[in-house]
């Protein structure tokens, strides 16, 4: 498979006081025809990331390469071939939709129709609404067509669902899968982990500038043993004597186990087989169950394991 | 058929300075508040200027005076005179009107038997002084001065003589300034804060195309406003110019493009709205004071003339006086017009340098 961009050993550095090392070597081989995400928390470092792939930012050290073509060298022809959305832009509030459309349109020798593009993300009803009326999913859309409307071998996508409602983001994704059958190239960062996992062919979890897993979301998840998961707490005012989360690993099928408060998760290959060896271990110690579910292993689950932490706190089971 | 006649039409609206220039022309017309103020704006001010400051041959002139003995002497003279406005009353009220403006001087008679006046008035006040001279005037001759050297008297009315004549152009330059320097620089940091120039940054747009684009959509918007401002004057003041219409043109064009190259170098850096307003007065602040916009920069003193002269808006308004006062042609002007095109196009190229898009 050709690549459709390629970095090696990506170093950034923000000066100022302190200076911020915003990503530590950090390697990627995203693949033509592939959506690939970008995970992590805040600050991981995505976003300087994927602008100095955009060649918006650049990298106080590393090699880059996008369509086989490099920044410094080839910038009119990257960007003729590439698309982006970028984490916040506010485009002009007093233009309409399809005056935004023909701007843009108008920076590229090749590429769509602006009616085009609009059908293409469900806003050929909005051409002639001003931007400033639309509500923020119909936005998002909109900085998705204008990343469209040059045709673009390439597409960046720096959060585009963040802050949406689950039924705008569920359009988007469909918009992405739709350009990503076409056999383009989809490059994407989030920090929800849903959102990879039902959209990304492969997955990179980035944590403090450094890739720290890499692979399709079911490999990733298959790393931790288990696809399996049961979480459960125990009866108490939350000071009840606390059992070691090892005493729980031991039980038969249960590859591993981790505490965090009063909340236990186990991460388990067959829940029918772990499950009654758990309540027989509870009656035998005498503790008594507050709650108790099961669920598939998620992505969030991976970045727990290696990370130590939750990928997005507000997002975190309780 | 239709197709070819599509596709001749596509290349020129799809050009992107074209586009860009479209883009800025949309929003600047669909926000009103900035129409009125580009617009509204100078209209207001010549009206108000015109008003305050038209001719008036024969003004009135309040005088006080003191009711106290020989204060019926000094009416009775005064009154032959009818532009003088009389008005007795004691002292404390005399005073009072003068502190607040209300009357021009007070005049204290001296005694029936031994005549004396004395003159109160402000000498920081143009018409204190007059009503002080005429006033002078007056009473010496009813008193029985006669004048050693006869005089006539003749009057200055001829077109490009009066104030508001003086006034248009000054108003015309500080109008393209203002307009320059807010129409390019707001709307630039505007769009760097709202993260659109670096949108814009990466598409293929030449970023001279922007840069243009934005100059050009300024020089569009201030057509209206000169016309508003130049037809106004004529309809309302009879102003007119006595030099070539296409001098004057040129004139304009070039003073927008130097203010708007000027803005772009303001705005090239600025990352907040504040900072750049901040910027911008303080470009502005020297030249609305020094460059003689309601009054001749020449009053200033001599040792500060070389750096009034060197500043933009000098050279515009006196190259636009000299065109429509005294119907100088654009030769005659050479030198102004060279100097504001340097501070364009150096102003220009200094901001490509400096430009951040993010
Ligand atoms: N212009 C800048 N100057 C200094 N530090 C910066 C700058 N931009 C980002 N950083 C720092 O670099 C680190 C990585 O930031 P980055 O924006 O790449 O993270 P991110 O993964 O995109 O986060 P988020 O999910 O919040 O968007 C952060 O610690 C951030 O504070
Ligand atoms: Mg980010």
């Amino acid at each position: 498979m050709p690549l459709a961009i390629r970095c090696a050993n990506l170093f950034k550095r923000y000066e100022g006081r302190p200076p911020v090392d915003a990503v530590r070597g950090l390697d990627l081989a995203v693949e033509e025809g592939e959506c690939f995400g970008l995970l992590g928390p805040n600050g991981a470092g995505k976003t300087t990331t994927i602008e100095i792939l955009e060649g918006l930012l650049t990298a106080t050290s590393g090699d880059v390469e996008v369509l086989g073509m490099r920044w410094g060298r080839d910038d009119q022809r990257i960007k003729q071939r590439i698309g982006i959305s970028l984490q916040e832009t506010k485009l002009a509030d007093k233009l309409s939709v399809g005056e935004t459309l023909e701007l843009f349109r108008s920076f590229y020798n090749q590429g769509l129709e602006p009616e085009e593009v609009l059908r293409f993300v469900s806003l050929q009803d909005k051409s002639g609404t001003w931007v400033v009326k639309l509500s923020g999913g119909q936005r998002q859309r909109l900085a998705v067509a204008c990343a469209l409307v040059g045709d673009p071998q390439l597409l960046f996508l720096d959060e585009p669902t963040t802050g949406l409602d689950p039924q705008s983001r569920r359009e988007l994704w469909e918009i992405i899968r739709d350009f990503r059958r076409r056999g383009r190239t989809v490059l994407l960062t989030t920090h929800y982990m849903d959102e990879a996992e039902r959209l990304c062919d492969r997955v990179a979890i980035v944590d403090a500038g450094k890739v720290i897993a890499l692979g399709t979301p079911r490999e990733l998840i298959a790393t931790l043993g288990g696809e399996h998961v049961i979480d459960f707490a125990l009866a108490g005012d939350g000071r009840a004597p606390s059992v070691a989360p090892s005493q729980f690993a031991a039980l038969p099928a249960v590859q591993s186990a981790r505490c965090e408060a009063d909340h236990y998760s186990l991460s388990v290959a067959e829940p029918h087989v772990a499950l009654p060896a758990l309540l027989a271990e509870l009656s035998a110690r005498g503790l008594e169950l507050a709650n108790l579910t099961t669920r598939h292993a998620s992505l969030e689950d991976v970045f727990v394991q290696l990370a130590g932490r939750h990928l997005n706190e507000e997002d975190a089971p309780p | 058929m239709k197709r070819a006649a599509e596709t001749n039409r596509r290349p020129l609206a799809r050009h992107p300075l074209v586009q860009i220039v479209l883009s800025r022309v949309r929003e600047f017309y669909r926000e009103p508040e900035a129409v009125f103020w580009a617009y509204g704006f100078p209209m207001l001010m010549v009206v108000a200027l015109g008003i305050a400051f038209r001719s008036q041959p024969d003004r009135p002139i309040t005088v006080d005076v003191q009711s106290r003995p020989g204060a019926e002497a000094v009416v009775k003279a005064l009154a032959e005179d009818e532009r003088f406005v009389i008005h007795q009353g004691d002292l404390e009220e005399c005073r009072l009107r003068l502190r607040m403006g209300r009357t021009d001087m007070v005049v204290i008679p001296g005694s029936e038997s031994q005549p004396k006046y004395d003159y109160w008035f402000d000498r920081g006040r143009p018409e204190s002084m007059l009503a002080r001279n005429s006033v002078d005037d007056a009473l010496q001759r009813a008193a029985g001065r006669t004048d050693p050297v006869p005089t006539a008297e003749r009057e200055m009315a001829e077109p490009g003589g009066r104030y508001i004549d003086f006034l248009v152009p000054g108003l015309l330059g500080m109008s393209l300034m203002a307009g320059g320097l807010w129409g390019v620089g707001f709307v630039t940091v505007e769009m760097r804060i709202r993260k659109l120039l670096k949108r814009l940054l990466a598409t293929p747009m030449r970023k001279s195309h922007f840069l243009a684009g934005v100059m050009t959509s300024r020089l569009l918007f201030m057509v209206p406003e000169v016309v508003v401002l130049l037809v106004f004057a004529r309809l309302a003041f009879g102003v007119q110019n006595q030099g070539s219409v296409l001098s004057v043109i040129v004139l304009i064009l070039l003073g927008a493009f130097s203010f708007a190259g000027i803005g772009l170098l303001v705005a090239s850096r600025a990352k907040t709205l504040e900072a750049v307003s901040g910027l911008m007065n303080l470009v502005m602040l020297p030249m609305w004071i020094l460059s003689g916009i309601f009054f001749s920069s020449e009053r200033f003193p001599e040792v500060a003339q070389p750096f009034i002269h060197a500043l933009p808006l000098t050279q515009l308004i006196e190259a636009l006086r000299g065109v429509m006062l005294e119907g100088s042609s654009l030769v005659g002007q050479a030198g102004n017009v060279a100097a504001l095109a340097a501070w364009g196009g150096v102003s220009f190229l200094v901001a490509l340098r400096l430009f951040r898009w993010s």
